[in-house]
């Protein structure tokens, strides 16, 4: 088991009072897995992945309860020098915008060569050896040239791929790329996804892809994890989530996009309201304010995770023996036609 | 159906210093007819944007003509002018930026009142009102500031601003790429609602393809200053015949696992080139897969290869 987060809790104190982030969040994740975090700005993607890294914002931010397991030590703990042990050694980050988190000051090669020196004790020129074997990598063109450049020379989609080369520079375990395409053009997204998606196979290296694309999902990712208001409300493989999904926030989700196979005639339906306030985050469950199908006890009890298979698992209580029998709204996978969705019922 | 604006071979160049011309639009030409919705797709750099500024006249064309109702508009007079900026009304990309954050929800929505119609203070109240409601917001927000709202909320102040004046022509650039996916959806709907209510017309400037489809009836697609093909919404996406749109298109992810995972990719080698001192010829060439040695030389001209379907590509103008 590469990484283990057990019922993680994470606020940030601000002068308005405590922002429950993230309210109990539990996965793992083994050697060579690709998995995704999928959610909406504010339901805690980001910061669930920070805390993996060291990288919540101090003094606000601290982790309240629950564990992170890196390799099986206890990571939640960690003094910020310990940290620095891990990140970029054992962890790498791609961040979302590759034009604010490069520095701007330093060449792209003493920037890839940082983590080499320290983590690896390279001197000065292995290290620059190996960041040219780095940019290779991530093919970018005329390496000797480019090495020597700095960041404002550099394109967005470059830019990105300097920031892949800087993440695998040490040969992480794991790779977090938060929102990684996010800031980037259609036609650039898809090289960065292809080179991410390639490197990942021939090194073998773990990846969290954080993203509200569920078409980047699907493109890359093995599992998925839908996250809303701090928690986890279902995961699974990509099948379980895209055409067995079982909570209404994914079903939701997948309604509210627009399809590119679709014709016009599919309907569009958002998502009524906004995500709840994370500074007094409802007792029940999260969702249950823009549910169509909520429940009394929704309001009032957090719904258990109930295993529906071995890798699919939902926090829904609908999923409970005594609630009512919902059908998913969303086209069985493989229809050709739209089916005609039935009106949300209230019960 | 008639056509409510023109846009003839219309050009807009920005001095960059040193004696360097950013062409920003290199000679667009289409049209968009009364109640219909336009859609203008491109990734940035491609002057979509700026395409949208110009039809509104916050900048001045470099070359070319906007025809709308029928008059050109760089001879209309004052009055006249007036007018048409009461007619063509604009709807922001980010709604953090493009809101006052010291005037009330009240005085932003009824800047455009103010200007276009004198009305008394009660009247004007009630127009505020009545905006907010068919926007979908409540007329307790209208004594409030825009940061005590999400950004969904402030898009559709946004469009109750534009609202305002009571205009036919609504130039929405990009007003959902800031928002989360699942507040997109209640914004696109909305502005579906109200062209059907209003009977208005729109130019939709967006990256967002697969919003773009859903929303439009037409589509054009700008690649580096100009547009390579125009084409019904259906047609374009099931019939693509420029290689840029193709890529394009083939480039966008699909939330279908099964699908992705047997999906032939027409991959897409280097960046865009800068729009400074672009080279003659076909502004694809560059990148284009198909490249010939007619493309590098002369620029193709927009040629219709089906009905209702234009396309600016060399491949076609020998058939």
């Amino acid at each position: 088991m590469l990484l283990e987060l057990k019922d993680l809790k994470v606020s940030f104190d601000t002068y308005a009072g405590e922002v429950q982030a993230v309210r109990g969040v539990s996965f793992s994740l083994d050697k060579g897995e690709v998995v995704a975090l999928v959610g909406e700005s504010g339901c805690g993607k980001s910061v669930t992945a920070q805390s993996v890294m060291g990288l919540l914002a101090k003094p606000a931010g601290r982790i309240k309860s629950g564990s992170i397991k890196i390799e099986g030590v206890e990571a939640s703990g960690f003094s910020e020098k310990q940290w620095e042990g891990i990140r970029g050694k054992k962890i790498g980050m791609i961040f979302q915008d590759p034009m604010t988190s490069l520095n701007p000051t330093m060449t792209i090669g003493a920037q890839i060569s940082e983590g080499l020196i320290r983590h690896q004790g390279m001197n000065k020129k292995q290290a620059l050896e190996r960041a040219e074997e780095m940019l290779k990598l991530v093919e970018i063109p005329n390496v000797q040239e480019r090495i020597h450049q700095y960041p404002h020379e550099f394109s967005g989609g470059m830019r990105q791929r300097a920031m892949i080369a800087i993440a695998l520079a040490c040969n992480p375990e794991l790779v977090i790329a938060d929102e990684p395409t996010t800031a980037l053009d259609v036609t650039i997204q898809a090289q960065v996804l292809d080179l991410l998606k390639n490197l990942q196979q021939k090194l073998e290296t773990a990846v969290i892809i954080i993203t509200h694309d569920l078409g980047v999902v699907a493109s890359i990712a093995q599992r998925v994890m839908v996250m809303y208001g701090g928690i986890i409300v279902e995961a699974g493989n990509l099948k379980d989530i895209y055409y067995e999904g079982k909570h209404p926030y994914t079903w939701g989700l997948m309604k509210s996009i627009p399809r590119l196979d679709r014709t016009k005639a599919d309907e569009l339906s958002p998502i009524e309201g906004t995500p709840p306030d994370l500074f007094a985050p409802p007792a029940g469950c999260p969702f249950a304010d823009r549910c169509d199908w909520c429940m009394k006890v929704c309001k009032t009890d957090m719904p258990p995770l109930h295993k529906v298979s071995e890798t699919h698992s939902v926090a829904c209580w609908l999923l409970h023996d005594g609630a009512p029998k919902v059908e998913s709204p969303l086209v069985p996978h493989g229809a050709t036609g739209a089916r005609k969705s039935k009106g949300a019922r209230h019960v | 159906m008639s056509e409510l604006i023109q846009i003839q071979d219309l050009k807009k160049n920005f001095h960059v210093g040193s004696g360097r011309v950013l062409k920003a639009i290199d000679g667009v030409s289409f049209s968009i007819r009364e109640g219909e919705t336009f859609g203008l797709v491109g990734e940035s750099g491609c002057g979509k944007t700026t395409t949208g500024r110009v039809l509104v006249r916050l900048y001045e064309p470099s070359g070319g003509k906007i025809i709308y109702k029928g008059r050109d508009t760089s001879t209309l007079n004052k009055n006249e002018s007036k007018e048409f900026c009461r007619d063509v009304q604009m709807i922001f990309q980010d709604p953090y930026a493009s809101l006052n954050p010291r005037m009330s929800v009240e005085d932003i929505v009824a800047e455009g009142l103010d200007i276009h119609m004198q009305l008394t203070r009660s009247a004007r109240r009630a127009a505020v009102h009545e905006l907010l409601e068919l926007v979908g917001l409540n007329k307790e927000h209208a004594g409030r500031f825009p940061h005590e709202f999400s950004g969904g909320q402030r898009q559709r102040i946004g469009i109750a601003r534009a609202l305002a004046s009571k205009p036919r022509f609504l130039i929405c650039d990009e007003p959902i790429s800031a928002l989360d996916v699942s507040i997109q959806a209640q914004i696109v709907n909305l502005l579906m609602r109200i062209q059907k209510e209003l009977g208005l017309t729109y130019l939709f400037i967006a990256h967002d393809l697969s919003m773009v489809k859903y929303i439009s009836d037409r589509v054009g697609v700008m690649y580096l200053g100009s547009l390579v093909e125009v084409a019904d919404s259906n047609e374009l996406y099931a019939n693509p015949m420029h290689p840029y749109t193709k890529a394009l298109l083939s480039a966008i992810p699909i939330p279908d696992p099964d699908l992705e995972a047997t999906r032939q990719r027409e991959k897409l080698q280097g960046e865009i080139p800068s729009p400074i001192n672009a080279p003659p010829g076909c502004k694809f060439s560059k990148r284009c897969p198909h490249v010939m040695d007619v493309c590098t030389k002369v620029m193709p001209p927009m040629i219709e290869v089906a009905p209702g379907h234009t396309c600016a590509c060399h491949l076609y103008t020998k058939k």
